[in-house]
């Protein structure tokens, strides 16, 4: 009974802290994790749907979970470019982070409207 | 850079009025222009020895697809079903080749059309190895001044341009895909280690890119795939991962991905193949071991974050293992290929795949092809591995993991050799490029501690130094100089050998052969092309020809007629039939060749002229190819005492088998050399043992005038009356 009552307290204390650690980062980097949570959440969507339905036209179901991983990936790349506690990258402008940002997922999307079929 | 202190020249320069600087980018710029002009340059001795032309066997695949592509623009070709070669079967053509090579091909030739120099195709396609071997030298430059300094890169840029490992496969004439993919393979490999070291997204795109390139070009990206996950794994696993590492293994990972599925021939494999899960494993694994990184950092308590590491490795372990479990059961992820099997295993290809072990450039590289191909580079690699050692960096490491695999698969197999020549001229570059500049700073420290200790007021420890190294000057200095002459020496020697060994082994164009004649005048053997032309002009436009598949491509390409097999060996079981057809009596091969519509067939023999690389000679892996889907072809019966003999005491079967027939037709009458009885086979030093030889269903339709290419026509069945 110790037992168990310690590890969910532990659990409970794990998640408060990851709580409130988070609580204090910018605005605009909780923007960019919300878009990458949406993103694997669209990916999740997709493969519960090719589990149901079948996967016939694979570089369709490719193309679209590859595009909501791609972004998701992207946008992680741009949340590290753009956070200031980050040594490596404090002499990059975000602006030019951001374009990169812009011009990657052009990219990723004409790609992936080639791929659609 | 330390200041140019040869006196002449810089009082030349200084009269144009160059600071340092200039100075020094003039010097680089001139000796990188010089090195790109000698790359092209020392490429060309077959154009200039025989005339410009195609080489080889693949390379007039190539020119035939690149031929179709202008004629007919770019979609015909992506959907191009080809109906002459395979011949009941036709070949996808636009699902199963490498279109980089060709696409570049034509679109170099539609800018200089554009430009108004109307080149014909043939010469653009000849020159297109050479080109693109002058751009590895620019790429190999960079990549060397990325790893290490300008010095590096330069020497890398030398070393690379004249390198035999590169040059055999990039000769003028050599149309073939690896004259193409290596350019892709360094460019590829410069971009990325670029993405690692500034971390940048628009880097990592770029390499994307020129992945994409390489999948386009040759099957050999494979090995970008596999070593790129794994130089990932060795920093993840040495601690020295950052966040820069984690921006360009992703980007470039989803991206490359994306772009190399869109060329037909490869298709899914970045999710199905066993070969490339390493990338897809080290994908997730990377997200994992970030999102733990951060967690990491944004907990405060370590004995919290230790739990949850816990929970989180045992989650990502279990489902990572039952993923690939049931991948690899239910047989979704497909194992390694044969192809790529049989370079961790070598005694597989032999025992299982006889096609992939009969092909020369496959077997297992000896010494001697070591020392031929790298010369001095095999001692400088290991030397310039210790440098990397002692500078290790994020850059360094790639440069030492991609040295060391592909110096291993270079082992395994001779045609890999020229995937380990970058790597080898970079760290051998490193090697010269250090050593020079230390034995260059000790002739010069003479004059920097005079200098030093007039002008400034040192403390005593350096004075005492310099006094050392002043009492000490002479004997290095002299060191240094006779050092710097043995390594003059030795380059020297290199770019002596390496011309040497380009312009005796490996600029013939295989298709024309010559040979010194009595006087010491040159004979030319163009045979080969005789019976092509021969075959284009004299048969049926919908004739069918039954050869080896080794010269598949050069008839469909030059002689213009449907064969019924080709190098390209998709088919085992179809080149089994013509093996069986080739090593059975003739009464059993004509009922194969009529089931083939088979009009005419060719073979290549070498017994009046000495060419040893002819169908006698091959015909053993003909029956081992045949006998391998058709057990009534057995090995042992063309075999006496396990010895392979043409003369009187060969066995039976191989007397009278429709190969011997046909290349020793009327043979038996033949004198081939001074002294010897008629008969007389020069190419296995013999006299033949069965020399009256009648052929029943088949005529001989053309011999060339030096008998090396033989082609008969297949007579129509008898009337019954």
């Amino acid at each position: 009974m110790a037992r168990e009552k310690s590890s969910k307290d532990n659990a409970q204390a794990l998640f408060n802290s990851l709580r409130s650690a988070y609580a204090v980062t910018p605005v605009n980097l909780k923007i960019i994790d919300l878009y990458v949570g949406f993103a694997v959440f669209t990916a999740l969507i997709q493969v519960v749907y090719m589990a149901t339905v079948g996967s016939f036209p694979f570089n369709s179901f490719l193309s679209g979970v590859l595009s909501c991983v791609g972004t998701a990936v992207l946008a992680v790349c741009l949340r590290i470019q753009v956070n200031k506690e980050n040594k490596e990258f404090k002499d990059l402008p975000p602006e030019r982070a951001f374009a990169d940002f812009v011009l990657c997922n052009l990219v990723l999307h004409l790609v992936i409207m080639n791929f659609l079929g | 850079m330390t200041t140019v202190t040869n006196m002449p020249l810089s009082d030349l320069l200084k009269s144009f009025k160059l600071k340092t600087k200039q100075q020094e980018l003039l010097i680089r710029v001139s000796i990188l222009c010089l090195v790109y002009i000698l790359a092209f340059i020392t490429r060309l001795f077959s154009v200039l020895r025989y005339e410009s032309m195609i080489h080889e066997f693949d390379p007039y695949f190539n020119y035939r697809t690149t031929l179709y592509l202008t004629q007919n623009g770019f979609y015909d070709f992506w959907n191009w079903f080809d109906y002459e070669s395979w011949y009941p079967l036709g070949r996808i053509v636009g699902g199963t080749l490498y279109p980089g090579l060709m696409v570049t091909a034509v679109l170099i030739y539609r800018i200089l059309h554009f430009l108004r120099f109307a080149v014909h195709i043939r010469e653009v396609c000849v020159l297109t190895a050479p080109f693109f071997a002058s751009n590895t030298t620019l790429v190999a430059y960079f990549f060397g001044k990325e790893i290490w300094d300008t010095g590096a890169g330069l020497v890398a840029a030398i070393l690379i341009a004249i390198c035999p490992g590169y040059i055999s496969r990039s000769v003028a004439g050599s149309y073939d895909n690896e004259g193409v993919a290596i350019f892709a393979l360094l460019f590829t490999f410069y971009l990325f280690v670029k993405a690692v070291n500034t971390g940048s997204l628009a880097w990592s795109l770029a390499s994307a890119f020129g992945y994409f390139y390489m999948v386009s070009a040759w099957g050999g990206y494979v090995f970008i795939i596999n070593l790129i996950p794994l130089y990932v794994l060795v920093l993840l696993i040495t601690g020295r991962y950052s966040m820069r590492l984690y921006v360009a293994y992703n980007c470039m990972y989803v991206l490359g991905m994306l772009l190399a599925m869109q060329i037909r021939f490869v298709g899914f494999q970045h999710v199905q193949s066993g070969e490339h899960m390493a990338a897809m494993g080290v994908f997730f694994l990377m997200q994992v071991f970030y999102f733990l990184d951060w967690v990491k950092h944004m907990l405060s308590d370590t004995k919290l974050f230790q739990a949850f590491l816990r929970i989180t490795v045992t989650c990502a372990v279990v489902v990572g293992t039952i993923a690939l479990g049931l991948g690899m059961l239910s047989g979704y992820i497909s194992p390694w290929t044969g192809r790529f099997y049989s370079l961790l295993d070598p005694t597989y290809a032999k025992d299982h795949i006889p096609i992939i072990a009969s092909v020369s450039e496959h077997q297992p590289t000896a010494w001697s092809s070591f020392m031929f191909d790298y010369h001095i580079l095999l001692f400088l690699f290991p030397a310039g591995l210790y440098f990397c050692f002692k500078r290790l960096s994020d850059a360094t490491i790639f440069i030492v993991m991609y040295g060391l695999t592909s110096m291993y698969f270079a082992g395994v197999m001779v045609r890999l050799i020229l995937v380990a020549t970058p790597a080898v001229c970079l760290i051998s570059a490193i090697a010269v490029s250090a050593t020079v500049k230390n034995l260059t700073v000790l002739l010069r420290s003479k004059n920097k501690g005079v200098l030093t200790g007039s002008t400034k007021g040192s403390s005593s420890s350096r004075a005492s130094s310099k006094a050392l190294l002043d009492q000490s000057q002479p004997f290095q200095k002299n060191g240094a100089i006779a050092l710097l002459f043995g390594a003059f020496y030795l380059l020297s020697k290199y770019a002596t050998h390496c011309t040497w060994v380009t312009s005796e082994a490996y600029s013939s164009p295989s298709i024309v052969l010559a040979a010194r004649g009595a006087h010491g005048n040159r004979v030319i053997f163009d045979d080969y092309r005789e019976a092509y032309f021969w075959l284009r002009q004299n048969t049926p436009v919908d004739a069918k020809v039954m050869s080896w598949w080794d010269y598949g491509y050069q008839i469909t390409a030059m002689g213009n007629r449907t064969v019924i097999v080709d190098n390209n060996t998709w088919n085992n079981t179809h080149i089994a039939t013509v093996g069986r057809a080739l090593s059975s009596y003739e009464d059993e091969a004509i009922e194969i060749m009529r089931s083939l519509d088979v009009d005419y067939v060719l073979v290549v023999f070498g017994g009046v002229t000495g060419y040893s690389s002819d169908d006698i000679n091959k015909f053993l892996w003909m029956v081992r190819i045949g006998g391998g889907v058709f057990p009534v072809i057995k090995e042992p019966d063309y075999l006496v005492n396990g010895e392979y003999r043409v003369d009187k005491g060969a066995a039976p079967k191989m007397l009278n088998c429709l190969m011997y027939k046909l290349c020793y037709y009327r043979f038996g009458e033949m004198l081939t050399e001074y002294g010897k009885p008629p008969g007389y086979d020069r190419a296995r030093g013999v006299e033949i043992g069965n020399k009256d030889i009648k052929l029943e269903h088949l005529e001989e339709a053309f011999t060339t005038s030096n008998w090396i290419v033989r082609i008969y026509k297949v007579k129509p069945p008898n009337n019954r009356w």
